[in-house]
């Protein structure tokens, strides 16, 4: 069996899971199980998938066995690789902090189906190769993300739904649009082979597009002005969903901008340039953002808006290191970024409440807590020796390489505004006395304050980005290839039209 | 693309997104379906002229209508018919918490407001906002 005929099984895998789940509704025991043993399944198809990418450049499957463009592609190259493994260890570890938390929005029916299909839904956006496809896997993400925020069907829940699901059903709307005049400029929706006939359309018709798309894409992606909706409706979600979605959903966005950009369209200077304001803008606005709030998730809401402009800016120098770096720092990210919603759960969960100024002294009644928050914290802000810092210095080094100093400058000063944020949060939630009584009951049990399997679940997280510093040095030349490959479609079109004229 | 679906499809748009503006979720799941039908009349529009039934061999090729973009439209029908028929279910259980289908304002948002009119050192409100403080917003 080739290593080819794996690449529909990311996608194929948590679906069948997902529909055995429902199936077997009413064992929670088979559901855990199911969900497990699907999304560890994924992983290691995902790493199988990530070394086959790597070996050969790009692994590409046509369903159906039509040849491209007719039957739809599915294309693992070493981004879609990495973006994979990193995805489904994430995946993998939220549902053991799902699992370990065992509380009332996990025990509803329907949250390991939908968790499957959101898995489904990303893996899907990662490798496919069509572009209408590609909206059919946001839909399938973005059905589940709808349901899965308002699972408890709590006041404050359904208002913050409503804003997050008519935002992406504008997007949504927005992209089929794209998708259909595109389809009446170029008669094709299959990207290897846009690729090539946008190439024949005239430039002012080309960079419309290329703007289309960025705005559909940053929408998902939370980009400078579209985040609005972002802060308001992800805290409201329960825990891990929350930590799921400020995870990976964003960076599917991210991923889109980065693959069509770069494989469609041939990226002038003033599009670089359009991007690195744009990533100046949202990295400024999320941390001044972040500063005004009080309540933790909401801090850390504000921060995934300013961390999106990281990533758009190593996209926007248009270099090899420039992307390399944006890749190496969505790897970073999404293990951070995770972390630190869990930690807020588990915060969330001890101390009865997230505001700031309702907690205190949590250093001395849970110090598990304070240490599973302390790494990811420093990291996010890019101290080192943490990843944060690696992830950073890639994109300032890039970013000097190209003369982009305005920018460079403006990151590290948003670097800071970051570090005093993460203080605020320690000082608020960790040191001094609790302000005033929680408004819900603290949950306390066992020796490490917390159910044991979350707590391994995070420090799994924590462990694995404390691993991405040490092999930060392989992982960097891995994404230097992945960007290699980027910023050349033609390879990316020989593999999948396969040298037809 | 003929002029009259043209037009129809920039009345579609301009309706939704009016609509789309409003304060009542009803308005806006009308907008939406409006919108929906829009960019999926824009597709089917994007396919070239009206042809034959594509059935290979009952007429001759060139005589056709493209079928793609009628798949990709019929797909795209049904994805938005069900996401809004999740959006009226959650505009009903708007309905049963505040007898109202009103989008409200963020709370989080009106209280950082809030803060910033009293000042640093201005009164500290614990509670959540009123709904008359929600529409005075």
């Amino acid at each position: 069996m080739s290593t080819a005929s794996l690449v529909p099984l990311p996608i194929v895998l948590p679906l069948f899971g997902a529909a055995l789940s429902v199936v077997l509704g009413r064992s929670r025991v088979a559901q855990r199980a199911i969900s497990l043993a699907v999304l560890a399944a994924m992983a290691v198809v995902s790493v199988a998938l990530l070394v086959e990418a790597d070996r050969e450049g790009h692994v590409v499957q046509v369903a159906g066995g039509w040849s491209a463009p007719l039957g739809i592609a599915l294309v693992v190259d070493r981004l879609a690789g990495i973006m994979l493994v990193v995805s489904t260890i994430v995946l993998l570890a939220v549902m053991i902090y799902a699992v370990g938390q065992g509380s009332q929005d996990q025990e509803r029916v329907s949250f390991h189906p939908l968790y499957l299909v959101l898995a489904a839904g990303v893996s899907a956006s990662f490798i496919t190769g069509d572009l209408f496809n590609l909206f059919v896997a946001f839909e399938m993400m973005l059905a589940a993300s709808y349901v899965l925020i308002t699972l408890g069907g709590r006041p404050d829940q359904v208002r913050s739904g409503m804003t997050y699901v008519v935002i992406s059903l504008v997007a949504s709307t927005l992209f089929i649009s794209v998708l259909a005049l595109l389809y009446a400029a170029t008669g094709t929706v299959n990207m290897a082979d846009l690729s090539v006939r946008l190439a024949e359309v005239d430039p002012g018709l080309r960079a419309a597009f290329s703007v289309m798309l960025l705005v559909v894409f940053g929408i998902k992606a939370g980009l400078f002005p579209l985040f609005f909706w972002l802060p308001d409706s992800y805290p409201t979600a329960p825990g891990p969903v929350t930590a799921i979605f400020a995870g990976l959903l964003t960076k599917v966005g991210v991923y889109a901008i980065i693959r069509t950009q770069l494989l469609m369209f041939d990226t002038p200077e003033w599009l670089g340039t359009t991007l690195l304001w744009v990533a100046g803008s949202t990295m400024v606005v999320g941390v001044l953002g972040a500063i005004a709030q009080d309540d933790m998730k909401r801090i850390l809401a504000f921060h995934i808006i300013s961390q999106i402009g990281y990533m758009i800016l190593g996209l926007g120098l248009l270099t090899v290191a420039g992307i390399a770096a944006a890749v190496f720092y969505v790897i970073h990210h999404i293990i951070v970024k995770t972390t630190l919603f869990l930690v807020a759960g588990l915060v969330d969960r001890r101390a009865g409440t997230s505001r700031l100024s309702e907690m205190g002294g949590l250093v001395r009644s849970a110090p598990v807590i304070a240490a599973l928050f302390a790494v990811p914290a420093l990291s996010l802000a890019g101290l080192p020796p943490f990843s944060g810092f690696l992830a950073k210095f890639a994109l300032v080094d890039a970013g000097l390489d190209a003369d982009r100093w305005v920018i460079v400058a403006v990151s590290l000063a948003v670097g800071l505004f970051t570090l005093f944020s993460m203080t605020k949060i320690w000082a608020g939630v960790f040191w001094g006395e609790r302000d005033s009584e929680p408004t819900r009951a603290p949950l306390v049990g066992g020796r490490l304050g917390s159910p044991v399997w979350m707590v391994i679940a995070t420090g799994g997280l924590v462990a694995a980005s404390l691993a991405f510093s040490i092999w930060a040095g392989p992982l960097h030349e891995l994404s230097l290839r992945a960007a290699a490959d980027l910023m050349d479609p033609a390879r990316y079109v020989d593999a999948v039209l396969g040298g037809r004229p | 693309m003929s002029i009259v679906l043209a037009l129809v499809t920039a009345v579609l748009f301009a309706c939704g997104s009016w609509l789309l503006m409003q304060r009542r979720l009803t308005r806006i799941v009308i907008g939406i379906g409006l919108l929906g039908h829009g960019a999926n009349l824009l597709l089917i529009t994007a396919g070239g002229p009206a042809g034959r039934p594509p059935l290979i061999g009952a007429d001759p090729i060139d005589s056709l209508s493209d079928p793609l973009p009628q798949a990709l439209a019929l797909t795209a029908i049904v994805i938005t018919f069900g996401v809004t028929a999740f959006l009226l279910a959650l505009g009903y259980r708007s309905w049963q918490i505040t007898t109202d289908d009103a989008v409200e304002n963020d709370i989080e948002d009106t209280m950082v407001a809030r803060r910033e009119a009293d000042g640093p050192e201005g009164p500290v409100d614990d509670g959540e906002p009123t709904t008359s403080e929600i529409g005075e917003m």
